[in-house]
């Protein structure tokens, strides 16, 4: 093979900085790395000495898209250490800005940036000109996710109104009934969107996966259940630490998640999906085998049918908690300051997102640990690379880089979460 | 006949990137009712909900390029695309260049869209509008006063 580098700058539609080099010899992959160069942002070392109060809405800074999963799963961690447990309206109301978040963030991926690739184009604004129709839609989807937010977070990014314990003020039912109409829109956008995205061109391709995610025995997981996978794993959120752990690799400023003794693992919508089918509502279900997908999905470039079941669920979750709405006595229930520790894991859009805090007996905290989605999903990333690499190295090195950058989109990953911008780096040899 | 839109972008308490709200509450001085003045952070979705409505939009938003701080650039978006950075692209960047040219392609860009750019100096957390910026606030307020009024 003709000696060749193939480099690309930036790689757009992916969040935060980093790159992505490819190392081929005599006609093989020799090395996949995601390189993330994103500077650290110290998060866990100014949580110390700050009180269990600040922890959700500092966490919250971590993600103007995924704010919520910062702070569901730090208010739960900490309520574990103070001996709360929310249950009734303000659990349901935790579910509800949680559907509110998956929606936009799941809305904003599929349409934005990921169906351009399946649709040949190099973005959301030139998709527009030639599918108006479909774009007004989805950002109409899209703000119904926001104005979940806002009614119930006070605002749409980094919402102000969650706090250990439920919140600082609950809605009433006349502020959430007017999202109703909205969301019956959405859930009818939703299943025709699942339908759009499922007739895109797929590539062929199976990948034996682990795949983890919560599971709850009553609801399609967001705040609650048990760490489970494909391959065995059964565990309570507390033997995450035991279970999982990280690890520095030179190329990235993110840590590398791996199960131990068993290695890298795939966390997500594709995870959840699989895992949690026979917990979608029936609408959801149905969509999704009218889109060709069964009870489990191997091939990460459907992704994006997966992301917009997820949404639809999402959606009619949210019509269901509105309709049973009746505002709590209280909008929050207090606990007991005391010294402990403890840890919690929620679904973030983009998979598990895990927290461990310890507090002191004056509660502040003097220890905090936060995995991100993203930074767990590494390893699997550079997988997929290395695997289909080898299978398009007859591709013009266009087309190869396309490819290359569609794969890592089907992650949507986030990787100013995990410690931000892609480049792209083929060295054919 | 709907109002003309003024939206002041960016953050208060980010030194310079205020500066677009700063134009904004000195047009409500100078304005009252005459136009709908809104402050706004800067997120395309909420943008693109606002223009689509309007028949005449300015927009106004700080700017980093290699101009001198307190560069005023005007901008008429029916002479061509802004020019999108590639980080304007994603789900977090998704700003204000991606909302004006995604109206412009499902046809709902208004018929006129000023966009003001004001050449920031520092985006210090906390940090008051810099004298050049703060400067040139109050000449593009009373450009846009001047624009809307037709005395221009």
């Amino acid at each position: 093979m003709a000696r060749k580098t193939i480099k690309v700058d930036y790689l757009a539609r992916v969040e935060g900085e980093g790159a992505f080099k490819v190392v081929v010899r005599d006609g093989a992959v020799k090395q996949a790395e995601l390189r993330i160069f994103e500077p650290p942002r110290f998060y866990e070392a100014f949580l110390r000495g700050r009180s269990f109060m600040e922890v959700p809405d500092i966490t919250a800074r971590i993600c103007g898209i995924c704010p919520i999963a910062y702070m569901m799963g730090s208010t739960h961690a900490i309520e574990k250490v103070l001996g709360i447990k929310l249950d009734g309206q303000l659990r349901e109301l935790r579910r509800l800005i949680y559907c509110g978040e998956w929606i936009e963030s799941h809305v904003l991926h599929a349409f934005m940036l990921h169906a351009p690739d399946f649709l040949g184009y190099d973005s959301a604004i030139a998709m527009a000109r030639d599918h108006g129709d479909l774009v007004k839609k989805a950002l109409d989807f899209k703000k119904t996710g926001n104005e979940i937010m806002t009614t119930v977070g006070g605002r749409e990014i980094h919402p102000i109104n969650v706090r250990v314990g439920g919140f600082y003020r609950v809605p009433s039912r006349r502020e959430l009934a007017p999202l109703l109409d909205k969301l019956k829109a959405a859930r009818d956008f939703a299943v025709e969107a699942v339908r759009v995205v499922s007739k895109f061109d797929f590539p062929d391709c199976e990948r034996d996966y682990e795949f983890v995610a919560l599971r709850h025995p009553n609801e399609y997981p967001l705040n609650e259940g048990r760490l489970v996978s494909n391959k065995g794993l059964d565990i309570p959120i507390e033997d995450y630490d035991e279970t999982f752990e990280e690890t520095h690799v030179e190329h990235s400023t993110a840590l590398h998640s791996h199960i131990r003794g068993r290695g890298a693992y795939f966390t997500g919508p594709m995870a959840r999906y699989s895992l949690n089918f026979d917990k979608l509502t029936p609408t959801a279900q149905q969509a999704a085998r009218e889109a060709g997908l069964g009870p489990t999905c191997n091939n990460p470039f459907r992704s994006i049918v997966i992301r917009l079941v997820e949404a639809l669920y999402a959606a009619e979750e949210a019509i269901r908690i509105i309709e049973a709405y009746e505002p709590p006595d209280r909008p929050f229930v207090e606990g007991s300051v005391r010294a402990g520790s403890g840890c919690h894991a929620t679904e973030a859009p983009r998979g598990i997102c895990y927290h461990r805090y310890t507090l002191d007996d004056t509660g502040t905290v003097t220890f905090a640990r936060i995995a991100a989605p993203t930074s767990q999903n590494q390893p699997t990333i550079e997988n997929d690379l290395t695997s289909f690499v080898g299978g398009w190295l007859d591709l013009p090195d266009k087309e190869l880089q396309h490819r290359c950058e569609q794969a890592i989109r089907n992650y949507d990953p986030c990787i100013s979460c995990s410690t931000h911008f892609l480049k792209l780096d083929v060295d054919r040899g | 006949m709907s109002r003309p839109l003024v939206i002041g972008i960016g953050n208060i308490e980010r030194g310079d990137d205020g500066v677009g709200r700063q134009v904004a509450r000195l047009l409500k001085h100078m304005l009252g009712e005459k136009a709908e003045i809104l402050e706004q952070d800067g997120e395309a979705g909420a943008i693109l909900a606002h223009i689509e409505k309007a028949q005449t939009a300015y927009l106004v938003d700080a700017c980093m390029s290699s101009a001198p701080p307190g560069t005023v650039h005007r901008i008429d978006a029916a002479e061509g695309e802004l020019p999108l950075s590639s980080s304007d692209l994603s789900t977090h960047g998704f700003g204000l260049a991606s909302a004006i040219e995604l109206a412009r392609s499902l046809g709902q860009l208004p018929a006129k869209t000023i966009v003001f750019a004001i050449e920031a100096d520092s985006f210090e957390p906390g940090a008051p509008l810099s004298k050049d910026v703060s400067d040139a606030a109050v000449i593009v307020a009373d450009r846009i006063r001047s624009e809307l009024e037709g005395t221009g």
